[in-house]
């Protein structure tokens, strides 16, 4: 097996006072391999954005903290950099890009400038150079016209090439992972689909390993090879795309694909899970998804189920599918 | 390499803010001429004194055009105002005009020294008291902000005045001084008065809009890419900060025209406070209408030179 680029092993974080915190990542372990793509599927609530800005340290501490995990990347954990190290890995190594187009752009500066600050601030390169390599990326993402667009203002953009404008600001400096947190929810589904096109060829051409955050199972079957669904603050299952899609091992998963809308489709109401999320942190005991599980037996609610392991790619963390399952299933050690 | 929305629409808009100036001169003029016209007291027995015949109150009125309808009184004020013509003074029979032109300095002086320190402590403090915030620096700025708030600006000129004038006699203790080193050394103290107020509304004015702009997405964006602190906090959050702020600075500066009205009267240095102040009392009716007209121009001037700002600082006003 290779050497994961990224690693995030039983990773926690908390917010709110000391004393009395609220746990809103809890044990989340996950892998991404070198060009790999990876997705993290949840409600809103989950901790899936949390976690994703977990690995960057861009949580705002207060009120939110780390408490515990590894955050390995090319074998280093960045978690025991010192802060003042952060900046070099952010947008170098590991960049970003966020759920909100319209306000993500910086508006008194020019797209040229904000996409140029990216390399200046890893990259010695002449301002000529710079430029040119700007015009490029803006090219490579589909901006018509990229030297005449470089003096506009991101108000001058609409959604779609905003989202553009920052995937070219995001991989202007060849990061090795891209951290991608809902980069379509808050486009047109024909935008959508057109930026999820562009990040595939874009991970074709540039060869970059993709970490893909929505709540949408289809944007990340899109991209991704594999997925990591969270339940409130939880991994609950973890598989490559194709398990997930065709034996989920977790009530929640297949809860989650239940409620997809299909083409061929004749029910009058779509599915629904009963219930809602648990308020993050309020579960103490037990499984946090026990409330609205239909498959759920006593000792659900007594113990929190261990990850087990259903086949070379699958985990889930259920105790009855993995008693179903019995043989195969082996509990995997944390 | 910055374009500035083409020189054409940079134009038409500074057209259209000049335009939109005009009615407020008006409105003002016209505001001056009823006030004058309403207030009490005779203009005419208090220039020539209780003791003035009939006639010679007569004779002034006729000279003053105050006998001729109102309607015609207005279009000569109006006109005269327009022109220029302040007429002269009823005390002293100086052009008021040339009164003006020799206070009006004095008090520019003030302001834009004032508002120099104003600025330049006032933001550095709300940065401060942003990046630590409910921290020590944070309260120390709220507790100076609030002792800026609180003091009277005429009875700090007092202390500064008897402090540092009086007592140890590091600043002139009247006048407003000859050549550029003689007149800062004398607009000091007052500007810093004056500055101490502006410092306080500026700096927490600061904090509220870097606060607030912190919390942008944009902000987040720019740490992502590698931004380290200084640069996040200067570049990307107090460049947006200035939107508001510009507001901010440009209604502390009409108070501060308004403040020097006391302040200039408590360091006993000329400038257009003064003059008013001692024409009210006087009630040297020429000399008030000038000074009144140009401290509302200057109103006028101000919010002018904010709209400019704006379009300097906020790119969307610019491309529209």
């Amino acid at each position: 097996m290779t050497v994961p680029l990224l690693k995030v092993d039983n990773l926690a974080v908390e917010f709110g006072p000391k004393a009395n915190p609220i746990r809103v990542v809890d044990g989340v372990s996950f892998e991404i391999p070198p060009a790999g793509a990876v997705g993290i599927v949840g409600e809103s609530g989950s901790g899936k954005s949390i976690t994703s800005l977990s690995i960057l340290r861009l949580i705002s501490e207060p009120p939110g903290r780390i408490v515990q995990g590894r955050i390995e990347f090319n074998g280093v954990n960045l978690l025991d950099l010192p802060r003042s190290e952060m900046p070099d890995i952010r947008g170098r190594d590991i960049a970003m890009i966020f759920q909100e187009p319209m306000s993500s752009l910086n508006p008194v500066m020019t797209i040229g400038d904000q996409i140029g600050e990216a390399i200046k601030l890893h990259e010695d390169m002449p301002g000529e150079k710079r430029r040119e390599r700007v015009i490029e990326m803006l090219r490579l993402v589909g901006i018509p016209d990229p030297a005449g667009r470089l003096d506009s203002y991101p108000h001058q953009f609409s959604g779609g090439m905003r989202q553009r404008v920052m995937i070219a600001m995001a991989l202007v400096c060849n990061p090795k992972l891209l951290i991608a947190d809902e980069p379509t929810t808050a486009l047109d589904v024909t935008i959508q689909a057109q930026v999820l096109d562009l990040m595939h060829k874009l991970r074709r051409t540039l060869n970059t390993a993709v970490l893909l955050i929505s709540h949408d199972l289809g944007v990340i079957a899109d991209v991704c090879e594999r997925v990591v669904v969270m339940y409130a603050g939880r991994v609950v299952e973890e598989a490559d795309i194709r398990s997930i899609f065709r034996n989920p091992q977790h009530p929640y998963t297949r809860g989650l694909l239940q409620s997809i809308p299909k083409l061929d489709d004749d029910r009058d109401r779509l599915y629904q899970i009963p219930g809602s999320v648990p308020l993050a942190g309020s579960v103490k005991k037990g499984c946090p998804f026990y409330q609205r599980c239909s498959l759920r037996i006593d000792k659900c609610a007594q113990e929190m189920p261990p990850m087990f392991s259903f086949g070379p790619d699958q985990r889930a963390a259920c105790w009855v599918t993995a008693g179903q399952a019995d043989a195969k299933a082996k509990e995997v050690a944390l | 390499m910055r374009d500035l929305g083409g020189g054409k629409t940079m134009a038409r808009y500074l057209l259209l803010r000049l335009a939109d100036a005009v009615p407020t001169i008006l409105l003002v003029l016209t505001l001056v001429f009823i006030a004058m016209r309403i207030l009490p007291g005779d203009p005419a027995i208090a220039a020539l004194g209780d003791m003035a015949t009939p006639e010679q109150l007569e004779l002034f009125r006729e000279k003053m055009g105050l006998n001729a309808p109102l309607w015609l009184q207005y279009i000569n004020f109006v006109w005269g105002m327009l022109t220029l013509d302040f007429g002269r003074s009823l005390m002293n029979n100086q052009s008021v005009l040339a009164l003006i032109a020799y206070n009006l300095p004095y008090t520019i002086e003030l302001t834009i020294v004032a508002m120099i320190l104003g600025v330049g402590f006032g933001i550095p403090l709300g940065v401060l008291a942003a990046t630590h915030r409910n921290k020590a620096a944070d309260n120390a700025v709220r507790g100076f902000s609030l002792l800026g708030y609180a003091v009277p600006d005429f009875y700090l000129g007092a202390l500064l005045l008897i402090t540092f004038s009086l007592n140890l006699g590091w600043f002139p203790i009247n006048g407003g001084g000859e050549g550029f080193f003689d007149r800062m050394h004398h607009v000091f103290l007052p500007a810093v008065t004056l500055a101490l107020v502006k410092a306080a509304f500026i700096g927490r004015l600061t904090r509220t809009s870097l606060l607030e702009v912190f919390g942008k997405d944009y902000i987040r964006t720019a740490r992502a890419k590698g931004a380290r602190e200084p640069r996040v906090i200067y570049r990307h959050g107090l460049r947006n900060a200035l939107l508001p702020l510009t507001t901010g600075i440009g209604l502390s500066t009409l108070a501060t025209l308004s403040g020097s009205v006391a302040i200039e009267l408590v360091f006993n240095r000329p400038g257009i406070g003064k003059l008013l102040i001692s024409a009210i009392s006087e009630r040297d009716y020429a000399v008030i209408q000038g000074g009144v007209v140009i401290f509302s121009l200057f109103v006028v001037l101000i919010n002018l030179l904010m709209d400019l700002v704006y379009i300097v600082v906020d790119p969307r006003i610019r491309v529209q």
